[in-house]
């Protein structure tokens, strides 16, 4: 899976949350909770949804490095990485 | 018999719009069958039933507004005998003739349930069928939530708002932020108007709460973890049945408990929205079961799609400004309840423990109490159960 697939199932998933915001405008080092305003319920659908679209269960202590769109996609890229060798 | 009629949901609703039938004459509901669906300010709302038995007949067009409290069908009880068959009172045999020309889906209803095509076995009703028509939808790529997966009206809308708008103007369709305003302006400025207030408020150390989160949700998939918000909920709940006042509706003038914990969950929606939704017998669910009725409960309010007993029975409500915010919220009573509960956001500050100062998590709970009812001695004592609770999860 490339960067930009994940890229696109993640601004898929934000979508489904936030439906009105426009993802391709949105700063990807930005703060999701406050770009897209999204609270700690909606972070934890976004995270469920990763873990079933892409089966990586990311525990709780790591939802800080996940904040950012970049650091989602470096975080996954990372995990699938490690995963595959 | 018994007439179902449109419940009111909310002080402040004087009227809704039948768009969903989800039964026909002759099929029996149990109670809590959701039989009708309902458009109102806050949404489509999903109605069910108190009364089991068998449906006689349905009295009102799909599509018709009517008043609260207008029967939309006569339910026969169990063990009730049949209404005499022949001679129906208004039409007699061999009448078809529509007198006007309304709108087409007129009684007699068509059965409500039928097979879609391309997906063997899953049921639409009708009204969802043809929404699904105009808007050009897959049924076979939509999730039924009725009876038995059946696809319904706010099951294609949904569908409809995810798929189908462009991104920039995607939202739940069954929302009308302007009439929810109205709605949340009319309910808050009665509130204002007829509750004397006062207002308490409460800072508690969640640090062992947190800590005790944490450890836990370290062991669970994601779709099973906790938030703290939930253990708020389960918390004023436990706290609410040992307090009875703070738990009812002022009504006619006097104070009537309530003999349940339905708990108002406050929750915000994009764009400008507010709802409270019950969360049913609070006191009573697992901190499991009731995180995942509060994920379930936000997600369909947020959508669009709260059920009647949802809207129209809370019997105390709970504000949480979650992980982001302000530290304290001082909420408004919804009439007729006699309390709200806020819990500011958690922050980090410093706090004597054992006689030194050390950086805790420290949470401000607030209590807002209708002073006709209670007093803040009462108030405080109550506020302080709560807090003593937030303390303690492993017994919530």
């Amino acid at each position: 899976m490339s960067d930009i697939d994940i890229r696109r199932v993640l601004q898929e998933e934000l979508n489904n949350i936030a439906p009105e915001v426009d993802m391709a405008s949105v700063d990807p080092a930005a703060d999701l909770r406050e770009a897209i305003d999204i609270d700690s319920m909606d972070f934890l659908t976004f995270i469920t949804a990763i873990h079933h679209r892409l089966g990586i269960d990311i525990p709780e202590v790591d939802y800080p490095k996940l904040v950012t769109l970049d650091g989602a996609i470096a975080y996954i890229t990372a995990h699938l990485k490690s995963h595959r060798g | 018999m018994v007439e179902f009629c449109m419940p009111s949901l909310g002080a402040d609703m004087e009227a809704g719009t039948l768009v969903e039938w989800l039964v026909k004459p002759g099929d029996w509901v149990k109670r809590g069958d959701v039989v009708a669906v309902v458009e109102t300010q806050k949404g489509a709302i999903e109605i069910e039933t108190y009364q089991p038995g068998q449906i006689e007949k349905i009295l009102v067009d799909l599509n018709s507004k009517v008043p609260v409290g207008t029967p939309l069908a006569r339910i026969r009880g169990e063990g009730e005998a049949a209404a005499p068959a022949p001679a129906p009172p208004t039409a007699p045999a061999a009448a078809p003739a529509a007198p006007l020309p309304v709108q087409p889906p007129v009684r007699p209803l068509p059965p409500p349930i039928a097979v879609a095509p391309g997906a063997a076995g899953v049921r639409v009703s009708p009204a969802a069928r043809r929404l699904a028509e105009e808007r050009g939808i897959d049924l076979a790529t939509v999730t039924g939530s009725g009876p038995g997966g059946a696809i319904t009206y706010p099951d294609v809308e949904h569908r409809h708002g995810e798929a189908a708008a462009p991104p920039e103007k995607k939202r739940a369709i069954g929302l009308d932020l302007p009439a929810m305003r109205i709605a949340i302006a009319a309910a808050m400025a009665r509130s204002k108007r007829e509750i004397p207030h006062y207002y308490l408020e409460h800072q508690v150390d969640v640090t062992g709460c947190e800590q005790w989160l944490t450890r836990k949700n370290a062991t669970l998939p994601p779709d099973s973890r906790l938030l703290i918000g939930a253990l708020a909920i389960k918390a004023v709940a436990l706290a609410a049945r040992g307090f009875p006042a703070f738990n009812g509706f002022y009504r006619d003038g006097k104070f009537e408990p309530a003999p349940a914990v339905h708990v108002g969950v406050a929750i915000a929606i994009r764009g400008g929205g507010l709802a409270s939704p019950a969360l049913h017998d609070a006191d009573q669910l697992s901190l499991d079961e009731l995180m995942s009725r509060m994920r379930d409960l936000i997600q369909r309010t947020r959508s669009g799609r709260i059920r009647s007993s949802e809207m129209s029975d809370p019997t105390v409500t709970v504000s949480s400004l979650g992980e982001r915010g302000v530290e304290a919220l001082y909420g408004i009573i919804y009439p007729p309840q006699v309390a709200i509960i806020g819990f500011g956001k958690v922050v980090t500050r410093p706090w004597v423990v054992d006689g030194a100062i050390a950086p805790r998590s420290v949470v401000t709970i607030t209590l807002s109490g209708d002073h006709r009812v209670t007093d803040g001695h009462a108030g405080a004592l109550f506020l302080a159960e709560i807090g003593k609770l937030m303390q303690e999860p492993e017994k919530l």
